[in-house]
Protein backbone atom coordinates (compact mmCIF):
# COMPACT_ATOMS: atom_id res chain seq x y z
CA UNK A 1 0.00 0.00 0.00
CA UNK A 2 1.36 3.54 -0.90
CA UNK A 3 1.19 6.21 1.37
CA UNK A 4 0.17 9.60 0.72
CA UNK A 5 0.75 12.75 2.65
CA UNK A 6 -1.99 15.27 2.91
CA UNK A 7 -1.02 18.65 3.10
CA UNK A 8 -2.44 20.75 5.42
CA UNK A 9 -5.07 22.92 4.02
CA UNK A 10 -6.87 19.74 3.03
CA UNK A 11 -6.30 18.01 6.28
CA UNK A 12 -10.02 19.37 7.80
CA UNK A 13 -11.25 16.65 4.85
CA UNK A 14 -9.77 13.66 5.73
CA UNK A 15 -10.55 14.16 10.08
CA UNK A 16 -6.63 15.70 10.71
CA UNK A 17 -5.23 12.62 9.75
CA UNK A 18 -1.66 13.49 7.48
CA UNK A 19 -0.95 10.02 6.01
CA UNK A 20 -2.92 7.95 4.77
CA UNK A 21 -2.32 4.03 3.15
CA UNK A 22 -4.18 3.48 -0.27
CA UNK A 23 -3.81 1.03 -2.48
CA UNK A 24 -4.40 1.24 -6.72
CA UNK A 25 -1.59 -0.05 -9.07
CA UNK A 26 -0.97 4.05 -10.46
CA UNK A 27 -1.19 7.07 -9.18
CA UNK A 28 -5.12 8.04 -10.78
CA UNK A 29 -6.49 4.27 -8.70
CA UNK A 30 -4.50 5.89 -5.57
CA UNK A 31 -6.24 9.32 -5.63
CA UNK A 32 -9.33 7.28 -6.39
CA UNK A 33 -8.74 5.63 -3.67
CA UNK A 34 -8.35 8.04 -1.38
CA UNK A 35 -11.08 10.24 -2.74
CA UNK A 36 -13.61 7.23 -2.09
CA UNK A 37 -12.56 7.41 1.64
CA UNK A 38 -12.67 11.10 1.83
CA UNK A 39 -15.09 12.34 -0.94
CA UNK A 40 -14.99 15.94 0.09
CA UNK A 41 -11.43 15.71 -0.93
CA UNK A 42 -12.96 15.69 -5.00
CA UNK A 43 -13.82 19.12 -6.13
CA UNK A 44 -10.03 19.87 -4.53
CA UNK A 45 -8.16 17.14 -6.41
CA UNK A 46 -9.96 16.23 -9.47
CA UNK A 47 -12.21 18.35 -12.88
CA UNK A 48 -15.46 16.92 -13.25
CA UNK A 49 -13.45 14.97 -16.17
CA UNK A 50 -11.37 13.41 -13.25
CA UNK A 51 -8.19 14.71 -14.17
CA UNK A 52 -6.06 15.95 -11.56
CA UNK A 53 -6.68 19.58 -11.11
CA UNK A 54 -3.80 21.94 -12.39
CA UNK A 55 -3.38 23.64 -9.05
CA UNK A 56 -2.59 20.29 -7.13
CA UNK A 57 1.26 19.10 -7.77
CA UNK A 58 1.01 15.48 -7.07
CA UNK A 59 5.18 14.58 -6.35
CA UNK A 60 6.18 10.42 -6.14
CA UNK A 61 8.65 10.93 -3.49
CA UNK A 62 10.51 14.47 -4.84
CA UNK A 63 9.53 13.72 -8.08
CA UNK A 64 6.59 15.75 -9.91
CA UNK A 65 4.23 13.18 -11.47
CA UNK A 66 4.36 15.32 -14.95
CA UNK A 67 7.85 14.57 -15.23
CA UNK A 68 7.17 11.00 -15.43
CA UNK A 69 3.65 9.48 -16.36
CA UNK A 70 1.21 11.65 -14.92
CA UNK A 71 -1.38 10.38 -13.41
CA UNK A 72 -0.98 6.72 -14.86
CA UNK A 73 3.04 6.76 -13.02
CA UNK A 74 2.95 3.59 -11.36
CA UNK A 75 2.77 3.38 -7.44
CA UNK A 76 4.76 0.94 -5.61
CA UNK A 77 3.70 -0.78 -2.18
CA UNK A 78 6.55 1.28 -0.68
CA UNK A 79 5.65 4.86 -2.13
CA UNK A 80 5.42 8.16 -1.15
CA UNK A 81 2.52 10.43 -2.44
CA UNK A 82 3.15 13.97 -1.56
CA UNK A 83 -0.22 15.71 -2.50
CA UNK A 84 0.81 19.94 -2.60
CA UNK A 85 -1.72 22.53 -3.51
CA UNK A 86 -0.59 26.38 -4.19
CA UNK A 87 -1.31 28.41 -0.82
CA UNK A 88 -1.17 32.13 -0.90
CA UNK A 89 -1.07 33.49 2.40
CA UNK A 90 -3.34 35.20 4.68
CA UNK A 91 -5.78 36.49 1.87
CA UNK A 92 -7.98 35.02 -0.51
CA UNK A 93 -11.30 37.35 -1.05
CA UNK A 94 -13.40 36.05 -3.42
CA UNK A 95 -14.85 38.52 -5.61
CA UNK B 1 25.24 44.42 -10.22
CA UNK B 2 29.05 46.48 -9.69
CA UNK B 3 30.99 45.89 -6.50
CA UNK B 4 33.87 46.80 -7.69
CA UNK B 5 33.59 50.69 -6.21
CA UNK B 6 32.00 49.25 -3.22
CA UNK B 7 33.95 50.84 -0.02
CA UNK B 8 33.36 50.30 4.05
CA UNK B 9 33.54 52.07 6.74
CA UNK B 10 35.67 51.18 9.94
CA UNK B 11 31.92 50.40 11.35
CA UNK B 12 30.43 48.94 8.43
CA UNK B 13 33.91 46.21 8.89
CA UNK B 14 32.74 46.07 12.76
CA UNK B 15 29.66 45.27 12.12
CA UNK B 16 29.97 42.45 9.20
CA UNK B 17 33.15 41.34 10.40
CA UNK B 18 31.45 37.73 11.36
CA UNK B 19 30.37 37.86 7.24
CA UNK B 20 33.85 38.74 6.06
CA UNK B 21 35.88 36.06 8.28
CA UNK B 22 33.91 32.99 6.93
CA UNK B 23 36.43 32.13 3.81
CA UNK B 24 33.84 31.40 1.23
CA UNK B 25 32.20 34.84 2.21
CA UNK B 26 34.98 37.44 2.83
CA UNK B 27 34.54 40.68 1.77
CA UNK B 28 34.13 39.90 -1.74
CA UNK B 29 30.69 38.61 -0.51
CA UNK B 30 29.90 41.90 2.03
CA UNK B 31 30.84 43.90 -0.94
CA UNK B 32 28.35 42.47 -3.62
CA UNK B 33 25.16 42.98 -0.76
CA UNK B 34 26.32 46.15 -0.32
CA UNK B 35 25.81 46.67 -4.11
CA UNK B 36 22.67 44.70 -4.50
CA UNK B 37 19.19 45.94 -4.65
CA UNK B 38 16.50 43.67 -3.07
CA UNK B 39 12.83 44.52 -3.28
CA UNK B 40 10.39 42.73 -1.29
CA UNK B 41 6.65 42.80 -2.00
CA UNK B 42 4.80 42.43 1.06
CA UNK B 43 6.11 43.85 4.40
CA UNK B 44 3.90 41.61 6.62
CA UNK B 45 4.17 38.13 8.13
CA UNK B 46 6.85 36.45 5.58
CA UNK B 47 8.47 40.00 5.25
CA UNK B 48 9.06 40.92 8.65
CA UNK B 49 12.33 38.13 9.33
CA UNK B 50 13.19 39.01 5.57
CA UNK B 51 13.68 42.49 5.98
CA UNK B 52 15.26 42.53 9.61
CA UNK B 53 17.83 40.02 7.56
CA UNK B 54 18.54 41.36 4.94
CA UNK B 55 19.11 44.82 6.52
CA UNK B 56 21.06 43.56 9.14
CA UNK B 57 23.00 41.52 6.22
CA UNK B 58 24.12 44.61 4.85
CA UNK B 59 22.22 44.11 1.41
CA UNK B 60 22.74 48.25 0.10
CA UNK B 61 18.93 48.86 -1.44
CA UNK B 62 15.82 47.34 -0.17
CA UNK B 63 12.41 48.52 -1.70
CA UNK B 64 9.84 47.44 0.24
CA UNK B 65 6.45 47.55 -1.37
CA UNK B 66 2.79 47.43 1.28
CA UNK B 67 -0.38 49.81 1.12
CA UNK B 68 -1.56 48.37 4.70
CA UNK B 69 -1.31 49.61 8.16
CA UNK B 70 -0.06 47.71 10.95
CA UNK B 71 -3.19 46.06 12.89
CA UNK B 72 -3.42 44.70 16.27
CA UNK B 73 -4.20 41.22 14.90
CA UNK B 74 -0.77 41.58 12.87
CA UNK B 75 1.78 41.64 16.18
CA UNK B 76 1.47 37.96 17.26
CA UNK B 77 3.71 36.96 13.87
CA UNK B 78 4.82 40.57 12.00
CA UNK B 79 8.17 41.29 14.33
CA UNK B 80 9.05 44.08 12.60
CA UNK B 81 6.16 45.97 14.29
CA UNK B 82 5.36 46.75 18.32
CA UNK B 83 2.09 48.35 19.77
CA UNK B 84 3.28 52.20 18.74
CA UNK B 85 3.20 51.10 14.98
CA UNK B 86 -0.21 50.04 15.43
CA UNK B 87 -2.41 52.62 12.78
CA UNK B 88 0.76 53.19 10.34
CA UNK B 89 1.47 52.47 7.30
CA UNK B 90 3.64 49.36 7.35
CA UNK B 91 6.14 50.68 4.99
CA UNK B 92 6.64 53.58 6.84
CA UNK B 93 7.33 51.76 10.34
CA UNK B 94 8.85 49.04 8.64
CA UNK B 95 11.67 52.26 7.10
CA UNK B 96 12.02 53.39 10.69
CA UNK B 97 12.76 50.38 12.06
CA UNK B 98 15.53 48.76 9.86
CA UNK B 99 17.06 52.43 9.28
CA UNK B 100 17.34 51.95 13.37
CA UNK B 101 18.77 48.31 12.63
CA UNK B 102 20.88 49.18 10.02
CA UNK B 103 21.88 53.25 9.53
CA UNK B 104 24.37 52.13 6.25
CA UNK B 105 21.59 50.86 3.95
CA UNK B 106 18.81 52.49 1.85
CA UNK B 107 15.17 51.38 2.79
CA UNK B 108 13.49 53.03 -0.05
CA UNK B 109 9.29 52.47 1.04
CA UNK B 110 6.40 52.24 -1.45
CA UNK B 111 3.31 52.88 0.15
CA UNK B 112 1.35 51.48 -2.96
CA UNK B 113 -0.27 48.50 -3.71
CA UNK B 114 1.61 46.22 -6.19
CA UNK B 115 -0.36 46.42 -9.75
CA UNK B 116 0.28 45.36 -13.22
CA UNK B 117 0.37 49.41 -13.80
CA UNK B 118 3.47 49.94 -11.50
CA UNK B 119 5.40 46.68 -11.02
CA UNK B 120 7.56 46.47 -14.06
CA UNK B 121 8.70 49.89 -13.34
CA UNK B 122 9.41 48.76 -9.58
CA UNK B 123 10.88 45.45 -10.04
CA UNK B 124 13.24 46.87 -13.10
CA UNK B 125 15.02 49.09 -10.84
CA UNK B 126 16.18 45.84 -8.50
CA UNK B 127 18.41 43.09 -8.73
CA UNK B 128 16.41 40.16 -6.72
CA UNK B 129 12.42 40.08 -6.26
CA UNK B 130 11.63 38.78 -2.84
CA UNK B 131 7.57 38.03 -3.05
CA UNK B 132 6.36 37.65 0.93
CA UNK B 133 2.51 38.25 -0.31
CA UNK B 134 -0.75 36.68 0.77
CA UNK B 135 -3.07 36.39 -2.15
CA UNK B 136 -2.68 34.80 -5.63
CA UNK B 137 -3.29 37.57 -7.83
CA UNK B 138 -0.22 39.76 -6.39
CA UNK B 139 1.60 36.01 -6.56
CA UNK B 140 0.67 35.67 -9.93
CA UNK B 141 1.53 39.46 -10.84
CA UNK B 142 5.01 39.24 -8.94
CA UNK B 143 5.95 36.78 -10.82
CA UNK B 144 5.06 37.46 -14.37
CA UNK B 145 6.66 40.09 -13.40
CA UNK B 146 10.07 39.38 -12.58
CA UNK B 147 9.90 36.88 -15.74
CA UNK B 148 9.22 40.23 -17.68
CA UNK B 149 11.60 42.15 -16.00
CA UNK B 150 14.35 39.24 -16.25
CA UNK B 151 14.72 39.05 -12.38
CA UNK B 152 14.84 36.32 -10.05
CA UNK B 153 12.10 35.90 -7.38
CA UNK B 154 12.83 34.37 -4.20
CA UNK B 155 9.02 33.35 -3.23
CA UNK B 156 7.83 32.12 -0.07
CA UNK B 157 3.88 30.98 1.36
CA UNK B 158 2.59 30.15 4.39
CA UNK B 159 -0.66 28.52 5.84
CA UNK B 160 -1.79 27.73 8.98
CA UNK B 161 1.26 25.19 9.99
CA UNK B 162 3.12 24.93 6.46
CA UNK B 163 5.29 26.36 4.44
CA UNK B 164 7.00 26.94 0.94
CA UNK B 165 9.78 28.32 -0.64
CA UNK B 166 11.45 28.54 -4.01
CA UNK B 167 13.48 30.12 -6.80
CA UNK B 168 11.53 31.37 -9.61
CA UNK B 169 13.11 32.57 -13.20
CA UNK B 170 16.66 32.08 -11.88
CA UNK B 171 19.47 32.58 -14.32
CA UNK B 172 22.45 29.99 -13.50
CA UNK B 173 25.66 30.52 -14.60
CA UNK B 174 25.05 28.51 -17.75
CA UNK B 175 22.76 30.85 -18.98
CA UNK B 176 19.42 28.45 -18.23
CA UNK B 177 16.56 30.43 -16.78
CA UNK B 178 14.61 27.75 -14.09
CA UNK B 179 11.37 26.91 -13.72
CA UNK B 180 8.81 30.02 -12.71
CA UNK B 181 5.49 29.96 -10.47
CA UNK B 182 3.61 29.25 -13.18
CA UNK B 183 5.67 26.03 -14.42
CA UNK B 184 4.32 25.02 -10.78
CA UNK B 185 0.93 26.08 -10.45
CA UNK B 186 -0.23 27.11 -14.25
CA UNK B 187 -3.82 28.64 -12.52
CA UNK B 188 -5.00 29.46 -9.42
CA UNK B 189 -7.58 27.44 -7.62
CA UNK B 190 -11.16 28.95 -7.56
CA UNK B 191 -11.81 31.25 -4.64
CA UNK B 192 -13.44 29.50 -2.27
CA UNK B 193 -11.87 25.26 -3.04
CA UNK B 194 -8.50 25.69 -0.99
CA UNK B 195 -8.71 27.07 2.26
CA UNK B 196 -6.87 30.49 3.21
CA UNK B 197 -5.17 31.42 6.01
CA UNK B 198 -8.09 34.29 6.40
CA UNK B 199 -10.31 31.38 7.66
CA UNK B 200 -7.29 28.71 8.85
CA UNK B 201 -4.94 31.31 10.22
CA UNK B 202 -1.03 30.68 10.80
CA UNK B 203 1.30 29.28 13.04
CA UNK B 204 2.47 32.95 14.32
CA UNK B 205 6.08 31.60 14.43
CA UNK B 206 5.98 29.83 11.03
CA UNK B 207 6.43 33.14 8.72
CA UNK B 208 9.21 33.59 11.26
CA UNK B 209 11.31 30.42 10.25
CA UNK B 210 9.68 30.30 6.15
CA UNK B 211 10.84 34.57 5.91
CA UNK B 212 14.25 33.48 7.08
CA UNK B 213 14.56 30.81 4.87
CA UNK B 214 13.99 33.30 1.94
CA UNK B 215 16.33 36.12 3.16
CA UNK B 216 18.81 33.08 2.73
CA UNK B 217 17.98 32.20 -0.67
CA UNK B 218 18.44 35.93 -1.22
CA UNK B 219 21.96 36.24 0.08
CA UNK B 220 22.72 33.07 -1.48
CA UNK B 221 21.47 34.37 -5.18
CA UNK B 222 23.18 38.09 -4.37
CA UNK B 223 26.54 36.39 -3.23
CA UNK B 224 26.70 34.01 -5.48
CA UNK B 225 27.48 30.91 -2.61
CA UNK B 226 25.76 27.48 -2.63
CA UNK B 227 23.16 26.26 -4.80
CA UNK B 228 20.36 28.67 -4.81
CA UNK B 229 16.63 26.50 -4.74
CA UNK B 230 15.88 26.97 -8.50
CA UNK B 231 13.81 24.48 -10.06
CA UNK B 232 13.22 22.72 -6.58
CA UNK B 233 10.30 23.52 -4.16
CA UNK B 234 11.19 23.18 -0.71
CA UNK B 235 8.10 22.60 2.29
CA UNK B 236 8.09 22.74 5.83
CA UNK B 237 5.35 20.79 8.09
CA UNK B 238 5.69 22.53 11.50
CA UNK B 239 4.14 19.83 13.26
CA UNK B 240 5.90 16.84 11.92
CA UNK B 241 8.47 18.65 11.35
CA UNK B 242 9.07 17.43 8.28
CA UNK B 243 10.65 19.08 5.55
CA UNK B 244 10.53 17.65 1.93
CA UNK B 245 12.48 19.09 -1.55
CA UNK B 246 10.32 18.49 -4.93
CA UNK B 247 12.27 18.84 -8.15
CA UNK B 248 10.17 20.76 -10.01
CA UNK B 249 10.47 21.88 -14.14
CA UNK B 250 9.95 24.03 -16.17
CA UNK B 251 6.66 23.03 -18.09
CA UNK B 252 6.10 23.34 -21.91
CA UNK B 253 2.98 23.72 -21.37
CA UNK B 254 3.35 26.76 -19.71
CA UNK B 255 1.36 29.90 -20.68
CA UNK B 256 4.00 32.32 -22.62
CA UNK B 257 3.61 35.12 -20.32
CA UNK B 258 4.19 38.52 -22.77
CA UNK B 259 2.54 41.06 -20.52
CA UNK B 260 0.46 41.75 -17.24
CA UNK B 261 -2.87 41.01 -17.02
CA UNK B 262 -5.94 42.07 -14.54
CA UNK B 263 -4.74 39.23 -11.77
CA UNK B 264 -7.85 39.77 -10.04
CA UNK B 265 -10.02 38.88 -12.98
CA UNK B 266 -7.22 35.97 -13.24
CA UNK B 267 -7.53 34.49 -10.03
CA UNK B 268 -11.39 35.23 -9.03
CA UNK B 269 -10.41 36.95 -5.81
CA UNK B 270 -9.46 40.47 -5.35
CA UNK B 271 -5.97 41.26 -3.80
CA UNK B 272 -7.59 43.73 -1.40
CA UNK B 273 -10.37 43.57 0.29
CA UNK B 274 -11.71 47.19 1.21
CA UNK B 275 -12.12 47.10 5.27
CA UNK B 276 -16.03 47.79 6.43
CA UNK B 277 -17.13 49.19 9.93
CA UNK B 278 -17.90 46.84 12.64
CA UNK B 279 -19.12 47.14 16.01
CA UNK B 280 -18.89 45.06 19.00
CA UNK B 281 -21.43 43.69 21.18
CA UNK B 282 -20.69 45.83 23.56
CA UNK B 283 -20.60 48.88 21.39
CA UNK B 284 -24.41 47.17 20.05
CA UNK B 285 -25.24 47.20 23.57
CA UNK B 286 -24.25 50.91 24.45
CA UNK B 287 -26.32 52.01 21.59
CA UNK B 288 -29.08 50.25 22.60
CA UNK B 289 -28.84 51.67 26.07
CA UNK B 290 -28.25 55.34 25.05
CA UNK B 291 -31.26 55.51 22.93
CA UNK B 292 -28.92 55.92 19.53
CA UNK B 293 -31.05 56.03 16.62
CA UNK B 294 -30.00 52.99 13.92
CA UNK B 295 -31.80 50.26 12.24
CA UNK B 296 -30.74 46.29 12.82
CA UNK B 297 -31.01 43.93 10.06
CA UNK B 298 -30.34 40.04 10.41
CA UNK B 299 -29.35 38.44 7.49
CA UNK B 300 -29.36 34.61 8.62
CA UNK B 301 -31.98 32.25 7.23
CA UNK B 302 -36.06 32.29 8.31
CA UNK B 303 -35.57 29.10 10.82
CA UNK B 304 -32.64 30.64 12.36
CA UNK B 305 -34.43 33.85 12.43
CA UNK B 306 -37.49 31.60 14.36
CA UNK B 307 -35.03 29.67 16.54
CA UNK B 308 -33.76 32.79 18.17
CA UNK B 309 -34.02 36.67 16.94
CA UNK B 310 -33.56 39.89 18.49
CA UNK B 311 -36.19 41.58 16.85
CA UNK B 312 -34.03 42.85 13.77
CA UNK B 313 -35.56 43.10 10.14
CA UNK B 314 -34.74 39.85 8.36
CA UNK B 315 -33.23 40.21 4.89
CA UNK B 316 -31.46 36.35 4.21
CA UNK B 317 -28.15 36.99 2.78
CA UNK B 318 -29.60 35.96 -0.76
CA UNK B 319 -31.96 38.62 -0.99
CA UNK B 320 -30.25 41.47 0.41
CA UNK B 321 -29.28 42.99 -3.41
CA UNK B 322 -33.21 42.10 -4.50
CA UNK B 323 -34.51 43.83 -1.09
CA UNK B 324 -31.96 46.78 -0.51
CA UNK B 325 -34.66 49.45 -0.29
CA UNK B 326 -35.71 47.87 2.70
CA UNK B 327 -32.55 48.73 4.25
CA UNK B 328 -32.60 52.88 5.48
CA UNK B 329 -29.58 55.24 4.69
CA UNK B 330 -30.60 58.09 6.74
CA UNK B 331 -29.50 56.13 10.00
CA UNK B 332 -27.04 53.52 11.14
CA UNK B 333 -27.53 50.00 10.32
CA UNK B 334 -25.99 47.12 12.24
CA UNK B 335 -26.20 44.21 10.52
CA UNK B 336 -25.68 40.74 11.75
CA UNK B 337 -25.78 37.18 11.25
CA UNK B 338 -24.78 34.03 13.49
CA UNK B 339 -21.09 35.06 14.10
CA UNK B 340 -20.08 38.23 11.75
CA UNK B 341 -19.29 36.33 8.66
CA UNK B 342 -22.34 36.27 5.79
CA UNK B 343 -23.39 40.17 7.69
CA UNK B 344 -19.90 40.99 6.33
CA UNK B 345 -20.44 39.88 3.11
CA UNK B 346 -23.98 41.00 2.74
CA UNK B 347 -22.10 44.51 3.51
CA UNK B 348 -19.66 44.29 1.20
CA UNK B 349 -22.50 43.40 -1.69
CA UNK B 350 -24.61 46.28 -0.29
CA UNK B 351 -21.45 48.91 -0.64
CA UNK B 352 -20.40 47.48 -3.87
CA UNK B 353 -23.62 47.75 -5.22
CA UNK B 354 -25.84 50.58 -4.07
CA UNK B 355 -23.18 52.74 -2.46
CA UNK B 356 -24.37 52.67 1.16
CA UNK B 357 -22.04 53.72 3.89
CA UNK B 358 -23.80 53.83 7.19
CA UNK B 359 -23.60 50.06 7.11
CA UNK B 360 -21.72 48.62 11.05
CA UNK B 361 -20.90 44.76 10.41
CA UNK B 362 -21.96 43.20 14.60
CA UNK B 363 -18.60 41.43 14.76
CA UNK B 364 -19.25 37.87 16.52
CA UNK B 365 -22.47 38.02 15.46
CA UNK B 366 -26.35 37.18 17.49
CA UNK B 367 -24.37 34.71 19.15
CA UNK B 368 -21.98 37.27 20.49
CA UNK B 369 -25.00 39.58 21.44
CA UNK B 370 -26.41 37.05 23.36
CA UNK B 371 -23.52 35.77 25.49
CA UNK B 372 -23.26 39.25 26.10
CA UNK B 373 -26.46 39.09 27.87
CA UNK B 374 -26.34 35.85 29.63
CA UNK B 375 -29.00 34.28 27.14
CA UNK B 376 -28.39 30.46 26.36
CA UNK B 377 -30.09 30.21 23.43
CA UNK B 378 -29.12 27.19 21.45
CA UNK B 379 -27.82 28.44 18.07
CA UNK B 380 -28.00 25.98 15.32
Amino acid sequence: MATIIIPTPLRKFTNQQTRIKVGGENIQQSINELISEFPDLKKNLLEDNGKIRNYVNIFIGNKDIRDLLNEHTLVEHDTVISIVPAIAGGSSNQL
Amino acid sequence: MSFQNITFSKSELARYNRHIIIPEFGIAGQEKLKAAKVIVVGSGGLGSPLLLYLAAAGVGTIGIVDFDTVDDSNLHRQVLFGVNEVGKPKVLAAKQRLEQLNPHIEIIAYNTQLTSKNALKLISDYDVVADGTDNFPTRYLVNDAAVLAGKPNVYASIFQFEGQVSVFNYTNKQGEVGPNYRDLYATPPPAGLIPSCAEGGVLGVLPGIIGSLQANEVIKIITGLGDPLSGKLFTFDALSFETRTFNISKNPLTYKIKELIDYEQFCGVKAVEKKIKEISAEEFQTWKDDGEEFQVIDVRETNEYETVNIGAHLIPLSQVIDRADEIERERKVVVHCKLGGRSAKAIRQLEEHFGFENLYNLTGGITAYLELNNVNEILK
